[in-house]
């Protein structure tokens, strides 16, 4: 249990460019549904312990803030897309010692998408003398950089996207088309248009098609004042499909993950693909 | 036109009781000891088995510099999933600015969403949200058009008081 606990510290790792010791990473919305002439949100992006508490580091984001001089990290790649398709830049970034944030404003009626996503990362993992090493980089790279006497050898390919959707006015639905690659969310149900006594449909794509046997972690806002963190586990059908009862209005933090260990092109072990977002689900 | 020969074509039309019948709301806002008050937006709409069938009126704050009054409006949460969202605000005979603490009267039967409104059973639905408030939504069914005199009535319990709907043939 303990190596899994590290394993999926590691994937995370793996996804975002953050430290190795970082745990689940989030973006959290001021508001999803907005109405008025163009309404503000805010963002807050970070990585913790808890589900919306800032407890550990930010998620450091191209173009929001300053990094510290010291810093060797790179900074995630962050996309926001208006309903017309077209670009937007964040505003007001701010980067933190526990979160980083930023502001975006609504010019445009519709669905905004705000996303984080890395493809086709690769990293390596080995062990030379009992020595645990992690190497990351492309491909050709990493295979360049572990010895011929490494033992335990595994090469990982890994997708990941965080995702975040926030509408003004009516819904719509041209952000949601997927990219075709890793691991997306295909709504059935609006991710903005969710009540707590409605079920929810979405359909789980890899690399754009339906992907089944995908698991989902599911966990409603407020964990530090419950006993446990309420988290919920479920499967996407054969078609891909999952079906959530949500039971309760609130923001949710929703998880999703593939893994592959055969039938991979050599010299990748292990191909893994993840998918997370932020929902809010309204009373009805 | 005079009463008498008002009666008379009534009683030639069977239908023209239709035309004739008066659909009283009466929206009682109820006075709120509180240390911050706001009026409150207050959605009016019509919905049946189907869903939403017209909106009656909303009351907001119209008058706010760039239309800063309509960023509250998804507050009204169920009238803005069923309708506001996808109106192009202020809307001519529906838009209007939010009331004081009182019972306030509407003859409904003259808006243009009587007028058009089609036999069936409805649901009279209000919704009222208050900034640093909170939020109640009532419902009063009815069946329409108006063959007997009825006054049906929803008593709420803090955002809004007494609803009452007064259907005279």
């Amino acid at each position: 249990m303990k190596l899994l606990k590290q394993l999926s510290v590691l994937a995370v790792a793996a996804a975002l460019p953050l430290t190795a010791d970082a745990h689940r990473a989030w973006m959290v919305p001021s508001s999803t549904v907005l109405s008025g002439d163009a309404p503000w949100v805010t963002v807050d992006a970070a990585v913790g312990n808890g589900i919306f508490y800032f407890d550990h580091f930010p998620i450091m984001l191209e173009g929001v803030g300053t990094p510290p001089a010291d810093s060797n990290r790179q900074p995630a790649p962050l996309s926001i897309t208006a309903p017309d398709g077209s670009d937007v830049a964040p505003q007001n970034g701010h980067l933190g010692r526990l979160r980083s944030s930023f502001d975006l404003q609504l010019e445009q009626k519709g669905t905004y998408k705000i996303a984080i996503a890395n493809s086709g990362r690769v990293m390596g993992m080995y062990e030379l003398n009992g020595e645990r090493e992690r190497v990351m980089g492309s491909l050709g790279d990493i295979v360049k950089q572990i010895p011929a006497d490494a033992e335990n050898v595994s090469i990982v390919r890994s997708d990941s996207r965080m995702e975040l959707f926030v509408t003004s006015g009516n819904p719509t639905e041209d952000v949601l088309k997927p990219t075709g690659q890793g691991l997306e969310l295909q709504p059935v149900t609006h991710p903005n248009d969710l009540y707590a006594d409605e079920a929810a449909e979405f359909v789980f794509l890899l690399d754009g098609n339906p992907a089944p046997g995908v698991e989902i972690a599911l966990i409603p806002a407020g964990a530090r004042y419950r006993d446990s963190d309420q988290a919920r586990e479920l499967t996407t059908d054969a078609d891909g499909k999952v079906s959530i009862e949500w039971g309760q209005a609130g923001l949710f933090w929703l998880e999703a993950e593939y893994k592959q260990t055969e039938g991979l092109e050599a010299p990748v072990t292990q191909r893994r693909a993840s998918y997370s977002t932020t929902l809010e689900v309204l009373a009805p | 036109m005079k009463p008498q020969l008002a009666f008379a074509l009534a009683a030639l039309l069977g239908s023209s009781a239709l035309q004739a019948a008066e659909v009283q709301l009466t929206v009682q806002i109820p006075r709120l000891d509180v240390a911050e008050y706001h009026r409150p937006y207050v959605a009016i709409w019509l919905e049946n088995d189907a869903g939403h069938v017209a909106d009656l009126t909303v009351w907001y704050d119209t008058k706010m510099r760039d239309d800063e009054g309509e960023k509250w409006l998804k507050d009204l949460r169920q009238w803005w999933r069923r309708s506001g969202r996808g109106l192009d605000l202020p809307v001519d005979g529906v838009s209007a600015a939010t009331r004081p603490p009182g019972a306030h009267e509407l003859a409904l039967q003259d808006l243009p969403a009587f007028k058009e409104l089609a036999p069936g059973d409805y649901e009279l639905v209000v919704e009222a949200a208050r900034e640093v408030g909170g939020r109640e939504l009532l419902k009063v069914p009815f069946s329409w058009p108006v063959s007997q005199a009825a006054d049906l009535q929803a008593q709420g319990s803090r955002e809004l008081g007494q609803i009452r709907l007064q259907l005279t043939p």
